[in-house]
């Protein structure tokens, strides 16, 4: 299969195979879903040695461990043997995987440990080729574990780059720097996994797609400041910008538009089930620490989009889960809170409690609405004839964009900047020869 | 003011450390046999409820529907089978009366594109059965459920069961909480955007 590359991937705009064509996507699956770095679990998921969950590594099925010599692995679900999925469950805590179908049993290392009747082989059954195959490269960067397939791919902190700075302070805003992954609201599209990634950073339909969640969080406040309702007048014009990061990885950032105080984030936190408690109670309990309590409640205004399937937003870990060229799934990973330092105490069952409820606003009344709107794109893009999709908001006005030292790019909150920038990451990857391979302990 | 006078339409204190506690044990261990009430004249009361329940639903009728629950109420859609811990995880959904007004204000805007068309439903309620839990004016409810939901020219089928904590206040049984266990919560699920 060849594509023309630089035909379907244009200055300002994209063909609509990116969204439609199987081969396309099955091609994606390799250069992208294995020839750069994948977000693939939380270590929060797997705390213990012998803990594993089941993920995908773009189609391939992968139990993601902890071994039982505390290493992190990325195995490949699939028997040795015949091809059977070792594992059918979504999490556990186990130092062996015995195969179903007949019998073959692997360590968590990966080592086949042993099969039924031995003696029918004559071939030596501890040669290498019969341990599981396993990503090659696995990596975590302050609990978040990503893999890679291909060998000649940077190191996670480099391929990172200035992406570690958000990621950093999503993270030390809450207490020592630490989160635990706790559940998640978890939903299907009919539509190409690219569309949720292009919304990740997407300023400009907030107004629009989002209209009736703004007004639902509005109704009760006479400010009308709460949510996002900052985009509602001249967003170009305020503090919150788009930044282009670099490989592919893009961050939205919303927090200039607030207070710069205590309790400035939960200012502009809409209506959520024990709000009114929460604030009460720590304002009695804790005087002047109740807005920073309540901040860590709160839902952080940033989007850290880290390419090609992760996204941090408020509290949330978002995680982009290709199904097909037209089906996608999407999971919100809630956070919780620890009291790492001892010195949150009893509010920390409230805080949790309030985190929970805050989290669950946006994917119940505001997710929804973008994944009607993202399978909707894919009905569309069925009008063959009418090639091209635009991202060309923002392009070519003179001094709107800023490239940095840094080399990563600014622009104004509405603008797809970012939706071009990664888009060429993408080609660069579609285009390259991708050398992948797997390991297999020795 | 004192916390009971606040207006759970406006305001959020009830849903604190206790409501959570109580809630929580309310919904575990609760529909053992020991506990089901045979009485049919009380459990076709309480089916005739739930029957109605869903033709309210059904017919978007969210006023009548609002209506059924106790002003301190809670709608809660776990994202976990057997119903986890909404204080330390995230649930499918987990409303209280003001999120559920939310709910139905953002359902009846004409913004919401998840249900633009909006879906038609037509459910079915059945193997209903009544249990004692403490006091005489209490009573859980346990009932299986298939929502038929007709939506981008596609029939689908949610399906699960519910848990109720019913209170009878004034004469009149009303939902205090309402659990709704799909079989599916932990996987995920398209458009999840009516009322369960």
């Amino acid at each position: 299969m060849s594509h023309d590359w630089e035909g379907l991937v244009q200055e300002d705009r994209v063909h609509r195979a990116l969204y439609t064509d199987p081969a396309i996507f099955n091609a994606e699956m390799t250069k992208i879903f294995g020839g750069t770095w994948v977000y693939i679990a939380h270590e929060s998921e797997i705390p213990n040695v012998n803990d594993y969950v089941t993920r995908k590594l773009g189609l391939r099925p992968v139990i993601v461990l902890r071994d039982s010599n505390n290493i992190l692995r990325v195995l490949y679900n699939r028997c040795t043997h015949r091809g059977t999925t070792l594992c059918r469950h979504e999490k556990g805590n186990a130092r062996a995987f015995q195969c179903p179908y007949h019998g073959w049993n692997f360590l968590n290392s990966g080592k086949l440990r042993g099969v039924p009747w031995a003696d029918g082989y004559s071939a030596d059954i501890k040669d290498e080729k019969f341990n599981l195959a396993q990503a090659p490269r696995v990596e975590s960067y302050r609990g978040f574990i990503f893999a890679t397939l291909n060998l000649e791919a940077p190191i996670l902190l480099n391929w990172l780059g200035p992406m570690t700075k958000p990621i950093d302070e999503w993270l030390d805003r809450n207490p020592g720097g630490k989160i635990v992954v706790c559940e998640a609201n978890r939903f299907k599209y009919k539509g190409n996994w690219k569309l949720a990634y292009d919304n990740s950073s997407d300023g400009y339909h907030v107004i629009y797609s989002h209209r009736s969640l703004l007004e639902m969080e509005n109704r009760l406040s006479d400010a009308a400041n709460k949510g996002m309702a900052y985009y509602k007048n001249s967003p170009d014009s305020l503090a919150m910008y788009v930044q282009y990061m670099g490989n592919g990885h893009h961050f939205k950032d919303k927090r200039p538009n607030l207070q710069a105080r205590p309790g400035g984030l939960w200012a502009i936190e809409s209506t959520h089930p024990g709000k009114e408690y929460a604030e009460a109670e720590f304002r009695r309990k804790y005087g002047e620490r109740a807005d920073s309590l309540l901040d860590l409640a709160g839902s952080e205004p940033v989007n850290i989009n880290i390419f090609p399937n992760l996204s941090l937003l408020g509290n949330h870990i978002q995680v982009f889960q290709p199904i097909s060229v037209n089906e996608t799934d999407a999971v919100w990973y809630g956070t919780r809170i620890e009291d790492v330092n001892g010195d949150i105490g009893d509010a920390l069952g409230t805080i949790n409690a309030l985190r929970m409820r805050t989290q669950e606003g946006f994917p119940n009344f505001g997710e929804v609405d973008d994944l009607a709107n993202f399978e909707q794109i894919q009905v569309g893009l069925q009008c063959e004839e009418d090639e091209w999709i635009y991202m060309n908001r923002g392009h070519g006005i003179p001094d709107r964009i800023k490239t940095n030292a840094d080399g990563t790019i600014t622009a104004p909150a509405t603008d797809e900047v970012f939706m071009r920038e990664y888009i060429k990451e993408w080609k660069r990857l579609m285009k390259g020869p991708t050398p992948l391979s797997i390991k297999r302990e020795p | 003011m004192s916390v009971g006078a606040q207006d759970p339409s406006v305001s959020s204190f009830y849903v604190n450390d206790s409501f959570y506690g109580d809630l929580i044990a309310r919904f575990q261990d609760w529909d053992h046999d020991r506990h089901g009430i045979c009485d049919p004249v009380e459990r076709d009361g309480f089916r005739l409820l739930l029957e109605r329940e869903a033709r309210f639903l059904d017919q978007h009728k969210y006023d009548d529907w609002l209506a059924m629950l106790t002003r301190e109420c809670v709608y809660w859609a776990p994202a976990r089978p057997g119903g986890g811990d909404p204080r330390t995880e995230i649930a499918v959904m987990f409303d209280d009366r003001r999120r559920l007004e939310d709910r139905v204000f953002r359902l009846r805007s004409e913004f919401a594109w998840s249900q633009a068309p909006a879906s038609r439903t037509v459910r079915m309620i059945s193997n209903v059965e009544v249990f004692e839990y403490g006091e005489m004016d209490r009573r859980m409810l346990r009932s299986n459920f298939i929502i038929n939901e007709f939506w981008d020219n596609e029939i689908r089928q949610l399906v699960g069961w519910c848990g109720y904590d019913m209170q009878n206040i004034d004469g009149r049984w009303l939902i205090r909480a309402k659990q709704i266990n799909l079989i599916n919560c932990d996987r995920c699920i398209r458009n999840p955007s009516i009322i369960l």
